[in-house]
């Protein structure tokens, strides 16, 4: 049903691609990180939720919106998505063709939180599937005790003066920790590639707490109490230099482990993924109840020879998303 | 334990000293003493040996998380911390285990050592069922033995003089042999370390202890901006292992700088001691030398290769053939104490005459005797141009440059700043070779995850035959974290094949490989073993092609090989 052709994942019978990395006729995308959703293509399809993201993303383009569980017949293919609970408007692709069906789940996050609908599972004969962290090593803890250590360290800092600067991947990470911390310990700034995205979350009805562009404090003292979202690139930057001793941390499933934490040089690191950890990857692969698992991204030779030997058909695609350390992990 | 855990994670995030003294002090104030003695051991580098095989400990983790082996070490690969891959892996605790670090240690971990596998297998299910991640992952290091922390005995001295209220430098000569892995830990020993004042079983147990060692600095910037030469005593830096010989009250004892009692593997340096301060005007009421190990060629009048002295201090019992195959020697560099008084604040130069006085002539053939003087290079008076071509005979002797001391300098503690000035050590430039990367692991602690482990070939073209590359040195370190980054994604991007942990890559990238000293091995495919390796430099601007030779690798062998006597080249 889908097969790898230099511009991406193919459905010969559709005549689409899902998440095409070079410009093609009508693309499917499952979300908006950009090594999914690429601008040039001629013609759109994603989930209505991510509309504003993926406008806020790739400004003009030819986009059709589905509602999750609604679908469309694309030349006698038919094609349905349905939430993947990664981000904002993010989707599992389901295309059905002569009685086959095959989903493609693009990123995936199994435990539910209110900024983006909750990953559902779809029955399916071929599920294809990432595995960013396909490694049993990682395990994540519930997320309220990942919020309640960022709380505990932002309050400990705002008591003595520091600020607290988070890095975090600005789609999807930074409005997870807007939603998910206590904002009654301090102001909360966001970088300034942050809050277009908050922008485009609120529009689509997710409840955020009030956020302000570092420019737009007047009383410098209140820096000393606030919590700063900015990306992982402005480490080191200038714009760091407004803060007065900051302390700083990283929200990322990277940081489950020490030697990447001790690289990153940061005071703290969150694990925080928008991605399944090593369970939640089980989990979604059974819950699809194929029988045949196509792994695009990630570990993949580790996945597949799991799967392998949990008596499944497992296979590779190579594609260009994410790679071994997909930035926005 | 749970509280030393919080300790190990805390020093382990923390990148401030001050903030990593602070914490020690904390945890040793409010910790019970057998429990604080335990902590002080490990944050100090003591080490019991390995408790369980580690191959027991994989095997175990991996049934215990359901998981096959090969995907253990696919884990293990990824993780780089074989203590830590246990701790993710293993099914979470339920954290309600309250037993202190010393019961943790002689009631459970240390009786592991004598068990049955089977016991050790059911006891480890046990306690990991009862422990949180950190709980976890400090006791999987307490068994592997691998506790290393980013604290120097110096900040572990410094928390405790914190806690005692004392001097930390009475401190740190307190904790002398404090790690010795004959004598565990217990509240007694740590009383002793923080009491007000040393009790006389202390200060009797101390009397065979060394002082802590005094460290030089690399020198980078040009000596001319030391000031004149002629205030400063110049002498080789030797390969060997540097060392005290402690001579009180009719006793012997011979200190590695790591603070390892050598004395029983070095009897002939003792004889040598002994027979010393048995003559006029030594004597045995209190002399501490400072100096260096050295194994000793003595026919051609200079060091072996410090691989043989390695070889002949890892044995415990020393066989005839083996004294006669490797002597060694002590060549003193400094007079710690002399006549049982402490001479450490006194200036070097009166320190040096007097251990020229009792230690023989400067001028004299020294080296037929197991116990003799380092010589100095500036008796006569030499500028820093003169000295630098003087450093470039180093190899030859088997020294790897100069060591500066000023001459007003006292023997401070560590790598402290003392009064009187510092210490440098004027290295000699490494060997360099530019070799070709052919094989990539992952490495360990902070580079976990990253392609960081390479190894590097250089080429052999012989005329009938098609260049190959051979494999010649392994190195890790010297590339910044963006190089390391760039080249993993290379590494990544032209693996050709991976077995186990290690990839073979397509050959694409040059580096400069520095290396201390070079000499022939027949265990190794190149015929050569080297020193030291490490990256110099990325060389970019390179193809493979350009890189060097096996052959390159043979002149530098015979260019080291240059045999000057030692007697040959001293003033």
């Amino acid at each position: 049903m889908l097969r790898l052709r230099p511009q991406g994942l193919y459905c010969e019978a559709g005549d689409f691609y899902v998440d095409p990395w070079r410009s093609v006729d009508r693309a499917v995308i499952t979300h908006a990180h950009a090594d999914h959703a690429r601008p040039g293509h001629q013609r759109y399809l994603a989930a209505a939720p991510g509309e504003g993201v993926l406008r806020a993303r790739l400004g003009v383009i030819n986009l059709q919106t589905l509602r999750y569980g609604e679908s469309v017949d694309i030349q006698g293919v038919r094609v349905s998505l349905h939430p993947a609970g990664h981000v904002l408007g993010s989707a599992q692709v389901r295309i059905e063709h002569r009685g086959k069906v095959w989903v493609v789940s693009g990123d995936y996050r199994v435990e539910s939180d209110r900024t983006c609908a909750a990953f559902e599972p779809v029955r399916c004969h071929t599920f294809v599937t990432e595995s960013t962290f396909g490694l049993p090593v990682y395990r994540w803890a519930p997320q309220s005790r990942v919020f309640d250590s960022i709380n505990a360290w932002w309050h400990d800092n705002a008591q003595v003066g520091r600020a607290s600067v988070l890095y975090c991947y600005s789609f999807g990470k930074a409005q997870r920790i807007l939603a998910g911390i206590n904002p009654s310990i301090g102001p909360i700034v966001c970088h300034g590639a942050v809050e277009p995205l908050n922008r485009a979350y609120r529009a689509a009805g997710v409840d955020l707490p009030q956020t302000r562009l570092v420019s737009e404090i007047d009383d410098r003292t209140s820096l000393g109490r606030a919590l700063v979202l900015a990306p992982p690139s402005v480490a080191g930057s200038p714009w760091m230099r407004r803060f007065p001793d900051p302390s700083d941390a990283l929200a990322s499933g990277w940081m489950a482990l020490r030697g990447a934490r001790r690289r990153r040089g940061v005071d703290r690191g969150f694990v925080l993924s928008d991605h399944a950890d090593w369970p939640g990857l089980q989990q979604a692969i059974a819950a699809s109840g194929a029988q045949r698992v196509v792994v695009t991204h990630g570990q993949v030779p580790v996945m597949v020879r799991w799967l392998q030997s949990q008596g499944l058909q497992a296979e590779s695609f190579q594609t260009e998303f994410g790679g071994e350390e997909g930035a926005e992990a | 334990m749970k509280a030393f855990a919080m300790l190990y994670l805390e020093l382990d995030a923390s990148t401030s000293t001050l903030h990593k003294v602070d914490a020690m002090a904390r945890y040793l104030r409010a910790a019970p003493p057998e429990d604080a003695a335990w902590a002080v051991y490990f944050l100090a580098g003591g080490k019991p040996r390995q408790l369980v095989p580690s191959s027991r400990l994989r095997e175990l983790a991996a049934s215990a998380a359901g998981i096959p082996t090969w995907l253990f070490e696919e884990s293990y690969a990824a993780v780089g911390d074989l203590a830590e891959t246990i701790a993710h892996l293993v099914p979470d605790g339920m954290d309600d285990d309250l037993t202190g670090l010393a019961r943790w240690m002689s009631e459970r971990l240390l009786p592991l050592r004598d068990a049955d596998p089977d016991i050790q297998s059911e006891r480890l299910l046990g306690w990991w069922a009862h422990l949180d991640w950190n709980g976890r992952f400090v006791m999987n290091k307490l068994i592997t033995g691998g506790l290393r922390v980013g604290v120097s005995k110096l900040l572990v001295a410094r928390a405790l003089a914190d806690v005692a209220g004392i001097d930390h430098k009475t401190l740190a000569q307190r904790m002398i042999g404090y790690t010795d892995p004959r004598t565990a830990p217990d509240a007694g020993r740590y009383g002793a370390l923080i009491s007000p004042v040393d009790s006389p079983q202390a200060r009797a147990q101390q009397r065979s202890h060394p002082y802590p060692f005094f460290l030089a600095h690399p020198l980078t910037d040009d000596p001319a901006e030391l000031g004149p030469a002629s205030d400063w005593l110049v002498e080789w830096k030797w390969d060997g292992i540097r060392a005290q010989l402690v001579l009180r009250d009719g006793g012997c004892s011979i200190w590695s700088r790591g603070e390892e009692l050598l004395t029983e593997r070095l009897p002939e340096i003792e004889q040598a001691a002994r027979q010393w301060v048995s003559q006029d005007g030594v004597g045995d009421s209190g002399v501490v030398l400072d100096g260096e190990v050295l194994a000793w060629d003595a026919t051609q009048q200079r060091p072996l290769p410090f691989a043989a002295l390695q070889k002949r201090i890892g044995r415990q019992r020393i066989s005839a053939s083996l004294l006669r195959q490797t002597p060694v020697i002590f060549v003193a560099y400094d007079l710690l104490e002399w006549a049982g008084e402490d001479w450490r604040d006194r200036p070097l130069q009166i320190r040096r005459r007097q251990l020229v006085q009792s230690l023989g002539d400067e001028e004299a053939p020294w080296s037929v005797h197991r116990l003799c003087l380092s010589p100095t290079l500036n008796t006569d008076p030499l500028g820093w141009a003169d000295l630098a071509q003087r450093r470039e005979a180093a190899r030859g002797l088997g020294a790897e440059g100069l060591m500066l001391k000023h001459s007003h300098s006292s023997y401070g503690v560590g790598r402290t700043r003392t009064a009187g000035g510092l210490w440098w050590k004027w290295k000699l430039d490494p060997f360099s070779v530019d070799a070709v990367l052919i094989y990539a692991q992952r490495g360990h602690g902070r580079r976990a995850s990253l392609y960081s482990d390479y190894t590097f070939a250089v080429w052999e073209r012989q005329p009938d035959a098609e260049a190959r590359l051979l494999p010649f040195a392994k190195a890790y370190s010297g590339l910044t974290d963006e190089e390391m980054k760039a080249v993993d994604a290379v590494i990544r991007r032209t693996t050709i094949e991976s077995f186990g942990p290690v990839r073979s890559v397509t050959p694409s990238l040059v580096f400069e490989i520095g290396f201390e000293a070079i000499t022939l091995s027949p265990r190794h495919k190149s015929g050569i073993a080297v020193r030291f390796p490490r990256i110099l430099r990325w060389r970019q601007d390179k193809t493979i092609e350009q890189a060097d030779s096996i052959e390159s690798l043979r002149d530098l062998l015979l260019g080291s090989g240059a045999f000057q006597s030692i007697s040959g080249v001293q003033s």
